[in-house]
């Protein structure tokens, strides 16, 4: 039985009165590729908030890797392994695609203070950070500023940066969002190598249900800032809770 | 290497031949101390610029460290003789390391206009000091007659001196920027965020180069107290950080060089326009007020802009 990298017990967080996490409970096993879905609004990114630390829980309590993160700060949760993308591509934009996954592969290898060498001088670290972008298909736009670059290509170099971190935990926060069809499909079957190549623990958000039924291996669902339930994905889809709130009747999860 | 890069190269090793070679090309003693004048300018110009346009913090307080910098000097010269004058070019860079870091640990923790507020603050504290202080510091009227050992006694001596200085003080600063912790600036300006959720910690990066800023700040004040043989309250005035500002802005606040520039330019107007009329400031004004609407980027921002979009 795999052990569980991630807890969470009754964990609650509300902004000026208006409870965003309502006591929100669950487990997550080491190596689990697993989608949260819900609703606008049911707290998804802001669960994402809390794990990384960006949040301070107002109660309940948060274990990774054995070790409670409350009050520990983004930087040192990073510094343990945690890695995340954002619902709105963050990455830097005046700098070079390889800059960017260059400063996550320094950030990592805590070289970030070295304020004597140029950044040629890195050549492991330059390596590393081009196979990254290798197997995002970014290699032959590595010498473009990441401005110049497509939407779909930025949420990929969004990826990429958490990637060059080496997490355990890798959070992707609705990483198909704003993407065509035809990407939506090429990014499911990128996240699901990458979660298998890096030997990830893995959980998205995302709306799109044709790219959550095809990968999850379990599946959470959040409504109105509570866990309204979890299970394998054709346990969600069956599930009556679920379709009432937000599958719909007639299980249509397209267009979401 | 690119042929962009060779090329940057052979014009920079122009320039430094040029700036080399300047007291042997017939010009007056004056064109020599001007120049001097503008190529300390640059270097204060370009520290700013490694908090404004690299990391993104806009200081409204630098003049406090080059003002430090000059006191350190003119005070130690006056009080001690010629001889302390190059040892108070170190002490007044090895003091300011205490004195930024006990300020940055209180500006730091703002951001924003709340920072550019709190460096103003402190600058105009102590400039307040420097002022009031008549018995330590001359008060309104400064300390006079700062004068270089013999040996740099000269026009052209000093201006080798501070060329040698400021050349060292601009290799130093690239290969900061160029690094790393250069990287790390660069991108918490762009996106502090993302750069926490790196595991690093946002305002030691911008400590460290707080304290960066003030050492080459401090030593571009000691080498103007020199090239003026004077030094005043003036000097760690607001006037002196918005001006340092506008050096910046006009060459164009993401270039590396891009202060130098502007600082040649504010120098040579105050002074071939100065000798004219002393509206100079209205003109100034002008030219920034065209910069701003024209070139938002700054001249070497769009001739940057301009070369990349030709591919040259």
């Amino acid at each position: 039985m795999m052990k569980n990298i991630l807890q969470l017990k009754n964990v609650r967080k509300s902004f000026d009165g208006f409870l965003a996490i309502d006591d929100v409970s669950f487990a997550v096993a080491e190596g689990e590729l697993s989608a949260i879905i819900g609703p606008n609004g049911a707290g998804k990114s802001t669960l994402f908030n809390l794990i990384t630390g960006y949040y301070e829980i107002d109660r309940g309590e948060i274990t990774y890797a054995g070790i409670n993160i409350k009050g520990r700060g983004t930087e040192a949760i990073v510094r343990e392994g945690v890695g995340r993308s954002f619902q709105v591509s963050s990455i830097f934009q005046e700098e070079t695609v390889l800059d960017n996954v260059r400063l996550a592969r320094l950030a990592k290898e805590n070289k970030t203070r070295n304020f004597r060498s140029p950044l040629e001088k890195f050549e492991e670290t330059t390596e590393s950070a081009y196979r990254i972008l290798e197997s995002l298909g970014l290699g032959n736009q590595a010498e473009r500023y990441a401005y110049e670059l497509a939407h779909g290509d930025q949420k990929l170099l969004d990826i990429g940066i958490a990637l060059a971190l080496e997490p355990r935990l890798l959070l992707l926060d609705e990483p198909t969002a704003g993407m065509s069809p035809e990407e939506r499909i090429q990014t499911t079957h990128l996240i699901e190598k990458l979660w298998k190549e890096y030997d990830l623990t893995l959980i998205f958000i995302e709306h799109d249900m044709d790219l959550v039924f095809e990968i999850a291996q379990w599946i959470r669902v959040l409504h109105q800032g509570s866990l309204l339930a979890e299970g394998k994905p054709d346990e969600i889809r069956e599930n009556a809770d679920v379709i009432g709130a937000y599958l719909g009747e007639d299980h249509l999860w397209e267009g979401y | 290497m690119s042929l962009k890069r060779l090329n940057n190269r052979i014009f920079l090793a122009g320039i430094v031949v040029l700036l080399f070679l300047l007291p042997f090309m017939k010009v007056s003693e004056y064109v020599v101390i001007l120049m001097n004048e503008i190529i300390v300018w640059g270097l204060f110009a370009l520290a700013f610029n490694l908090l404004f346009g690299v990391s993104g913090m806009l200081s409204f307080g630098q003049a406090l460290f080059y003002g430090f910098g000059a006191y350190v000097t003119g005070l130690m010269v006056i009080h001690f003789g010629a001889f302390w004058f190059i040892p108070s070019i170190l002490i007044g860079m090895t003091a300011v390391i205490a004195i930024s870091i006990l300020l940055g640990l209180i500006t730091i923790r703002l951001s924003g206009v709340y920072f550019t507020m709190l460096t103003l603050a402190f600058a105009q504290l102590g400039w307040e000091i420097v002022f009031k202080w008549y018995s330590f510091t001359g008060g309104d009227d400064g300390i006079q007659g700062i004068y270089p050992p013999d040996f740099l006694g000269t026009p052209k001596a000093y201006y080798y001196f501070s060329l040698i200085l400021v050349l060292l003080s601009v290799w130093i600063i690239r290969k900061f920027v160029n690094s790393p912790y250069g990287l790390t600036l660069r991108c918490l300006r762009q996106n502090p965020i993302r750069v926490s959720f790196l595991g690093r910690k946002v305002k030691n990066y911008q400590l460290g180069v707080y304290v960066v800023s003030a050492i080459f700040s401090s030593l571009a004040g000691s080498l103007m107290a020199g090239i003026n043989g004077s030094i005043h309250p003036g000097m760690l005035n607001w006037t002196t950080s918005g001006e340092v500002i506008l050096m910046s802005v006009l060459g164009g606040i993401g270039q590396f060089f891009g202060p130098f520039l502007g600082g040649g330019v504010i120098v040579l107007i105050e002074d071939i326009i100065g000798a004219y009329t002393e509206y100079w400031s209205f003109i100034i004004g002008i030219i920034m007020l065209l910069i701003v609407l024209l070139f938002p980027k700054g001249v070497l921002g769009e001739f940057s802009k301009l070369r990349r979009r030709l591919k040259i």
